[in-house]
């Protein structure tokens, strides 16, 4: 087997940068606009409804919870590309060998995404989560909240940054573990690269498991700090792993249209549109799982979540709302049933394009309700914040990508995915 | 009535599908190939068309949901309506498991009995096994014989250049 070595020209690099540039120019306008106007006035809403549309937001916060937003969004998609990687270690997997590269470098995002988090947390604690304010643990302060006060045993700064911290440190140890083995694999041959990467990823997927779930409570959970539900750990991890799902797919897609990865053929193809349509709709299940015992159960304290989101907020996120479950579960269910659907290039870049901005919203709608309230909408900072993070994301994962060759040439199971057939 | 076949016996998997593609090639129609377990691309050289069964599966799915949906909003809505839990009489969110379940019951059962009914399987069904080998270490390629057009012979050694270890013939009762 002979490697394939991927070249990034001047010229794309400088479209990231462009990327990053334009986004940067957006925000700037952005920014001024609402330094200037006060933020963004809408005179949509009726009676009562008006008079909270009106609530002024610092251009400040809402740079904050932007930032924070694409960051977890991408940290996910990056983590997810590693989880993906160690999975198909543990299963044995032989067909994804030919992709295994494009998974592994999307990890090369996690020490940045660390790095912004903590900065994002570090600066903007109070703009984005409602727990860190002091007020809230004093009895004697008119702002004590005893509800939030009996969680400070688990939700404090210090115990915050240090979960944070601890999870990122784990992560990136054992992406640079993997990365190692995978690239030594290529040099020197033999399996015991494979049999080591096996048990490197069975321990990295027990970390996955516990951190997935912890960092979803605290990264996207607290902001809304009343509510709980025990079904958002999953509910996060599945939207993390669909977008990285689709990113990876596309990505493949678009290396193999540029004349790359040779060997990756319709059925490879087709095993990674199985696995985003399959989990477009573990995702759908898991927000469905949520939404109906809450909605039946109709109990305030758990409710107020979705009012949030529907009518509540003077129906600041309805469309929103429903946006979310169309382009994340109707569009690839209905696009993606057919097996030819599946092994065509065109239809895969529609579906995964349109999950990944479709989850992108799922965020949005995860942090903005409880932080942003009426006054959030999409504008020029969320856009321009979207388009920096992506630049950099790009510029890190084509980066990765270039590091090592595109094809595993000493990989056990490379001849059985160069001959995979479904 | 009965009908004569002609078998060819393979013990590799390779050497039947390129036996396969020689023998098609040579004008041959292959009446079935009978293996232990399934080989990977035996359906594309055998040139066996995909099953259109995922069609039934999707409009069965289809039934099934829209059976649910009017069932449901009928009995809960017009017939007997009912207020559970303070609900609307037709609260759709709560109706979706059931039509979950009846989508995938109807889809289920739609292709299975649809398999049945166009494989010709039911209980009275005789399976003619043209060699037990097939069930166990041999791959079998039963050509039928049409009396009169059918040159045993030059069948014979078609099958036998093209590596298989034996050729027989049987006659089965249809």
């Amino acid at each position: 087997m002979t490697e394939e070595r991927l070249i990034i020209s001047r010229k794309t690099t400088n479209k990231f940068f462009l990327m990053i540039a334009i986004g940067v120019i957006l925000l700037i306008v952005g920014i001024i606009a609402m330094a200037a106007g006060g933020g963004e006035h809408h005179a949509e809403g009726h009676g009562e409804a008006a008079a909270t549309a009106h609530e002024a937001v610092s251009w400040t916060k809402r740079l904050l919870i932007n930032l924070w937003l694409n960051n977890v969004y991408f940290t996910g998609i990056a983590l997810a590309g590693v989880f993906f990687v160690a999975v198909q270690y543990v299963a044995y997997a032989g067909w994804s060998v030919l992709i295994k590269r494009v998974p592994e470098a999307l990890g090369y995002y996690l020490p940045i995404g660390g790095v912004v988090m903590l900065l994002v947390f570090l600066f903007g604690s109070h703009d984005i989560f409602h727990w860190t304010h002091e007020g809230l643990y004093d009895v004697n302060s008119p702002e004590y909240d005893p509800i939030i006060a009996g969680k400070s045993g688990y939700l404090n700064t210090a115990f915050f940054l240090i979960r944070m911290i601890v999870f990122f440190a784990l992560w990136i140890l054992f992406f640079n573990w993997l990365r190692r083995n995978s690239i030594n694999e290529d040099l020197h041959g033999g399996t015991t690269y494979y049999h080591k990467s096996i048990r490197i990823s069975a321990m990295f997927l027990v970390v996955f498991g516990i951190s997935s779930s912890v960092s979803a409570w605290d990264w996207v959970l607290s902001i809304d700090t009343h509510w709980f539900s025990t079904m958002f750990g999953w509910y996060v991890f599945a939207s993390w792993f669909v977008s990285s799902l689709a990113a990876i797919t596309l990505t493949v897609i678009i290396l193999k249209q540029n004349g790359y990865l040779k060997m990756v053929n319709a059925n490879h193809l087709h095993d990674l549109g199985k696995f985003v349509f399959a989990f477009s709709i573990f995702w759908t299940y898991v927000w469905f799982s949520q939404f109906m015992l809450i909605w039946y159960a109709n109990i305030p304290e758990e409710s107020i979540y979705f009012i949030d989101r529907l009518s509540g907020n003077a129906g600041n996120f309805k469309w929103i709302f429903f946006t979310n479950l169309l382009v994340n579960f109707a569009f690839p269910f209905l696009v993606l049933m057919t097996r030819d659907a599946k092994r065509q290039m065109i239809m895969l870049k529609i579906v995964t394009i349109a999950i990944l901005f479709g989850h992108w919203l799922d965020f949005y709608l995860m942090m903005m309700p409880g932080t942003l309230r009426t006054s959030a909408s999409i504008g020029f900072i969320e856009i321009g914040t979207a388009l920096v993070f992506l630049g950099v994301f790009l510029l890190t994962f084509t980066k990765g990508l270039t590091k090592a060759s595109l094809v595993p040439v000493n990989h056990p199971f490379l001849e059985e995915s160069v001959h995979h057939h479904v | 009535m009965t009908k004569k076949f002609v078998l060819g016996i393979y013990d590799d998997e390779d050497v039947l599908l390129q036996a396969i593609e020689n023998v098609r090639a040579a004008g041959t129609k292959i009446y079935d190939v009978f293996s232990p377990y399934p080989v990977h691309g035996i359906d594309d050289v055998l040139g066996i068309k995909r099953s259109r069964l995922p069609i039934v599966a999707f409009f069965c799915g289809l039934f099934g949901t829209s059976f649910a949906l009017w069932m449901q909003i009928w009995m809960l809505g017009f017939d007997w309506p009912m207020i559970i839990g303070g609900k609307p009489h037709i609260a759709l969110p709560s109706f979706i498991p059931v039509t979950f379940e009846l989508t995938v019951l109807c889809a289920a059962f739609g292709m299975v009995i649809t398999f049945f009914i166009v494989s010709r399987i039911r209980p009275t069904t005789r399976v003619n096994v043209f060699d037990k080998r097939s069930t166990d270490d041999k791959f079998v390629m039963a050509i039928e014989v049409n009396e009169g057009t059918t040159d045993i012979s030059t069948l014979n050694n078609l099958l036998r250049s093209n590596g298989a270890i034996e050729v027989n013939e049987k006659e089965v009762i249809k």
